[in-house]
């Protein structure tokens, strides 16, 4: 596999426009004396939104670098006025004069667009724009002026943020585009089996990206005996090899990890791969690698490191075990494997593991996919099942031993029943824990200054703005309390809100099994796939759940979720078209309440 | 005419068997009415004919789509490679094979609609109907016998069927259309597409995907009234992934040469220049024509258009005539869907007999272009809204995309893009989406129902994005057309 560059132009790419913080001073020019003419766009052919962008960009630069940044018109009084306020505070201003500039007009459109303000004098001082005459008089009288004209580098850094994962990473663009400076600390703690990883924390490195890759190549795997049926003729038998799949996917792992760390330099984002601590208010302690300590100081924090896999406690799992930070850069075929647990990661995993063809069972404490709705949750368990996916319910592991070393080794798990005395035992080349993950809030000196965190889930009690109880600290993602940790969840959630305040005797329930186009003639099972919609019965019927089990049920899902922001009816979806031959369109025709217990198995084309 | 009214044979009897009227006719008998549906199928120039159930089942959706999926499973025959799956490349395609698994699939579904009609005592005639006055049809089957049914009201669906171009040399002879490619038993071999509406680059597509050659002859413009950036963008997909295109040309004649091949001789509209190839299969796909000729409307006083012979109808899908309705792709200006004729149909029948008297919304119709990279739409086309609403009102985000299961692959994803029409005044109303990428119906559905609710951009933006699909690009459009940013979408972000 060539490993593509992070970033490939698209058609109708206008250039790129990072947020350069110094270089061009260009800008300078037009602050020169009135008579000769200067223009902040550039002249020539160049499209008219490429100019624009250009302007846009200048005009950034000449407001970050001033203290301040006055907009004004030569004869305009209020301008005047400003401007002799600066003066009489001693303050040196960087003042453009739009009337002396050829483009004055173009200047004072995109300052609107930045600003929302159409009139000058239009102010900014440290990049904080204060708005006009009156804006700036206010602020004056208010003092807050005065603090604006202070607030310059008693810091090291406007943000640091502590976590180089999705969540970290979004804030550190953002905050980067409106101007502040900021550094990002990230630092993968290698995992018990040695595992370690670029930037962009778990989605990317061991989580979403990698997972859905797996199951892509599983799904070619169903794919590939399809496709006989379709009349595609090859008659060896296929077999999968796990190093190559393992190195493509981390081969695209590696240049998303670039990728981020191009965006963040393009952004003028501190990066540093080290480990942070507080030490004391607004100072952080980081340490890299080689054990190297340094110190920084920000006016604002945010937390976003994130959550790690669990690990049970019993003799054994640390030294021989591996969790879903491994799997996915594992060099060598896992072979026969015992997955625990039964959170989605365990059963993905386990779905996908089985799809290569190998011999998987899932160990279940008690329910799976806890959280989801369960009639769907027992529907992907026996779909799992009927493909080879064996199930002990109601064990727990209580003893790995190591029987062989070797890639993969032998291990023999002890499990005893949860419901009894009875134990079992069975040998097994892999053994993957998927049973939970972990806040790592722990370790990096909160309570120094006063973070609380709740003592039993390690995780951060953050209130509507994320903040938590410390004023200048923020907290994202999966370690905030009670957010979702992932976006299924979020949905999740939802319904469940909705069964609390409207209990389940008010809900209408419709559903249907279906058979996917595609799948009908390469003789995959009918009565399968399910789809099902909860309705609100108080609430002019209104969708508070939607599921659906199926092929491209993400691709699905989206654009329903869309809807159902936009408060989604029975009524509505009953008079939406549907897109023929979909699966999605058997949403636009569900007729069967489940309470009517018709047959809901289908024939023909609606 | 009071006192006959009770000896009428049916309630209702709907001419066409095709997804519109099967839906009226399954609708009405559950209301507890008479039923009779007739159907019958001419056979095409090339002598092909198949059961019940209409273009959708049997020459439309169903079997195009599955060939679509035939030739996507080639594409990813060759991924499998890259994802550690051993298959030696490359691996050839088999189109008897395919045809007879599709073709027995479509028979399983001709079964299954007869099994519905029985099931629901819906009486089923396979005779070829014309009206004889308004209230009788008559009905010639195959053996040439003639019975006469009459009924309360009348639902003509008669569907439509490709259109030859009957003024070029040896099309009729020579040609087949849409109507015969899904049953040929034999690949159709290098093969011409003349045509660009989407049944064309359909067609195209799948052909191209299992290995055929394949050309594409298009006189003007692609995928005329879809939005033009999108069209021109699944030009150049396909362009890239081996279909032939000839631009700007006519087809002049068809000759078969003494070898069996097939000559077409074309002109290029703008230099007036004639050239010539030799392919195995000419296929037409220039458009349809209504299935209204052989019926005597004027007998029962049915108007049709005296441009296209389409029926025309009201609102309530009423024609001329008060008790005789049409629906489907034979009434002008409805849009050719399964789904709208299907709805159209059951909304018609709850409002004779079930009380209703809600109408069919035509606003806003999904659907999704199956080219091997797939066209997902709903509401306005870009022009359109700009047409509509002025340049100055609509704003139109927009990104270039990469599926994540093609970095694996390292498949070429240039042209998988999302854009998003809205009005430019907050809370920024949609008024289109415009998506271009694998699985685009099933993307599509969710949020044409999301623009049947109103969604604004705002709403679409406070959405949570599901991840990773390709869906939840579309909410994460955050570059607008108007501010010229790069719309290149570059890691997770």
């Amino acid at each position: 596999v060539e490993q593509s560059p992070p970033q490939s132009p698209g058609p109708g790419k206008a250039g790129d426009a990072p947020n350069r913080r110094s270089g061009h001073v260009r800008g300078a020019r037009v602050l020169s004396p009135p008579g000769r003419r200067a223009r902040l766009s550039s002249p020539g052919p160049s499209s008219s939104s490429e100019a624009r962008e250009e302007l846009r960009r200048r005009l950034r630069g000449l407001i970050e670098r001033s203290r301040v940044m006055i907009f004004s018109k030569s004869y305009c009084p209020h301008s005047t006025r400003v401007k002799e306020l600066f003066s009489s505070l001693g303050v040196e201003c960087n003042v453009l004069e739009l009337d002396q500039v050829d483009d004055g007009a173009k200047v004072q459109e995109v300052l609107s667009e930045i600003t929302n303000q159409k009139t000058v004098p239009n102010v900014f001082v440290n990049k904080v724009h204060v708005g006009g005459c009156d804006q700036t008089f206010q602020a004056y009288q208010s003092g807050l002026l005065q603090k604006l004209l202070q607030e310059d580098s008693a810091y090291d850094y406007d943000l640091i943020i502590v976590g180089g994962g999705s969540g970290g990473l979004s804030c550190a663009k953002e905050a980067a585009i409106l101007g502040k400076k900021v550094m990002v600390l990230d630092f993968v703690v290698p995992s018990p089996q040695g595992t370690s990883w670029g930037l962009g924390g778990t989605c990317v490195n061991v989580g979403c990206i990698p997972k859905k890759l797996m199951h892509q190549a599983a799904l070619l795997g169903q794919a590939l005996c399809d496709s006989r049926k379709f009349g595609w003729e090859y008659n060896q038998q296929v077999k999968h090899n796990w190093e190559t799949m393992t190195k493509a996917i981390q081969n695209h792992i590696s240049s998303l990890n670039w990728g981020y760390r191009l965006s963040l330099r393009e952004k003028a984002v501190a990066y540093v791969n080290s480990y942070g601590e507080f030490v004391e208010h607004h100072k952080i302690k980081v340490t890299n690698k080689k054990g190297q300590e340094t110190y920084y100081t920000a006016a604002q924090f945010v937390i976003a490191t994130g959550e790690r896999p669990r690990y049970l406690g019993i003799q054994g799992d640390k030294e021989y075990c591996i969790t879903s930070d491994d799997l996915f850069s594992l060099p060598y075929c896992p072979g026969k494997t015992l997955v625990v647990g039964a959170s989605y990661v365990a059963l993905e995993c386990a779905g996908f593991l089985a799809g290569f063809g190998l011999d998987v069972t899932v160990m279940v404490r008690s329910i799976l996919l806890r959280g989801f709705d369960q009639e769907m949750a027992e529907k992907v368990g026996s779909y799992m099942e009927q493909h080879g996916v064996k199930f002990l319910r109601k064990f727990i592991p209580v003893m790995i031993q190591q029987l062989e070393k070797g890639s993969p080794g032998k291990l023999k798990v002890l499990a005893k029943s949860t419901e009894g005395t009875e134990t079992i035992e069975g040998v097994y080349n892999t053994v993957l824990l998927a049973i939970g993950r972990d806040s790592c809030t722990r370790k990096m000196g909160l309570e120094k200054i006063g973070v609380k965190i709740n003592e039993k889930s390690g995780k951060i009690p953050v209130n509507d703005v994320e903040q938590t109880s410390v004023p200048y600290v923020y907290a994202v993602g999966d370690i905030s309390e009670g957010k979702p940790e992932l976006t299924p969840v979020a949905i999740q959630s939802g319904k469940l809100l909705a069964r609390r305040l409207f209990g389940a005797s008010l809900e209408k329930i419709y559903h249907t099994l279906f058979w996917p186009l595609e799948w009908t003639v390469a003789g995959r099972e009918n009565n399968t796939c399910y789809a099902k919609i909860i309705c609100n019965k108080l609430d002019h019927d209104r969708v508070i759940g939607f599921h659906i089990l199926g092929p491209n049920a993400g691709e699905v899902t989206q654009g329903f979720a869309a809807a159902m922001k936009c408060g989604l009816t029975k009524r509505l979806l009953d008079d939406t078209i549907g897109i023929h031959p979909t699966c999605g369109e058997v949403f636009t025709t569900l007729e069967i309440t489940k309470s009517s217990g018709l047959d809901i198995t289908q024939k023909g084309c609606g | 005419t009071e006192d006959r009214a009770g000896q009428r044979d049916y309630d209702l009897l709907v001419i066409g068997g095709g997804s519109g009227g099967l839906a009226c006719a399954k609708e009405a008998a559950q209301l507890g009415r008479k039923v009779a549906v007739v159907d019958y199928v001419e056979p095409s120039p090339q002598g092909t004919r198949w059961g019940l159930g209409g273009t959708c089942v049997n020459v439309g959706c169903i079997p195009k789509k599955l060939m679509h999926q035939a030739a996507l499973l080639g594409g990813l025959i060759q991924d499998a490679p890259h994802y550690g799956w051993e298959v030696a490349q490359p691996v050839p395609h088999d189109w008897r094979k395919m045809a007879e698994a599709v073709q027995n699939h479509v028979k399983s579904l001709n079964w299954g609609h007869r099994v519905q009609l029985q099931d629901r005592k819906v009486k089923y005639f396979n005779i070829k109907a014309s009206f004889v006055d308004e209230h009788t049809v008559c009905g010639v089957a195959k053996g040439g016998k003639e019975i006469l049914l009459s009924a309360d009201h009348i639902i003509i669906a008669t569907g439509g069927r490709p259109r030859y171009p009957m003024h070029i040399e040896g099309a009729l002879e020579y040609g087949i259309t849409s109507d015969d490619i899904f049953w040929l038993k034999e690949s159709p071999g290098k093969t011409l597409v003349v045509g660009a509406s989407y049944v064309a680059l359909e067609c195209a597509g799948f052909l191209t995907g299992i290995g055929l050659d394949t050309t594409v002859m298009i006189r003007s413009i692609p995928l005329r009234g879809f939005d033009q950036q999108m069209s021109s963008m699944v030009i150049e997909h396909m362009a890239s992934h081996g279909t032939r295109f000839l631009r700007g040309c006519a087809p002049s004649r068809v000759r078969r040469l003494p070898d069996g091949h097939l000559q077409v001789t074309w002109e290029d509209c703008t230099t007036g220049k004639e050239d010539t190839g030799t392919f195995d299969t000419v296929l037409w796909a220039i458009g349809r024509v209504p299935d209204t000729r052989s019926l005597n409307l004027e007998k029962a006083g049915v108007d049709t258009s005296p441009d296209t012979q389409k029926i025309l109808v009201d609102s309530r899908e009423g024609t001329s005539v008060p008790h005789i309705y049409a629906i489907g792709d034979v009434v002008e200006g409805r849009p050719e869907l399964t789904p709208t004729a299907i709805m159209a149909g059951r909304l018609l029948v709850q409002r004779l007999f079930g009380g209703s008297s809600d109408l069919m919304d035509y606003d806003n119709v999904p659907t999704t272009v199956f080219t091997p990279l797939e066209y997902g739409c709903v509401g306005l086309s870009e022009e359109e809204a700009v047409a509509r609403h002025g340049q100055e009102h609509v704003e139109v985000y927009h990104a270039h995309y990469k599926p994540l299961e093609f970095t694996v692959a390292g498949r070429d994803a240039s042209q998988c893009y999302v854009k998003m029409v809205c009005l430019r005044e907050p809370p920024q109303l949609v008024l289109g989406l415009h998506f271009l990428g694998p699985n685009a119906g099933e993307v599509t559905q969710g949020f044409a129902l999301g623009i049947k609710c109103g969604a604004s951009y705002a709403q679409v933006m406070r959405t949570v994005g599901i991840h990773p699909t390709c869906s939840e690009e579309v909410v994460k459009l955050r570059i607008s057309k108007r501010s010229g940013l790069d719309p290149t979408v570059t890691g997770c972000g």
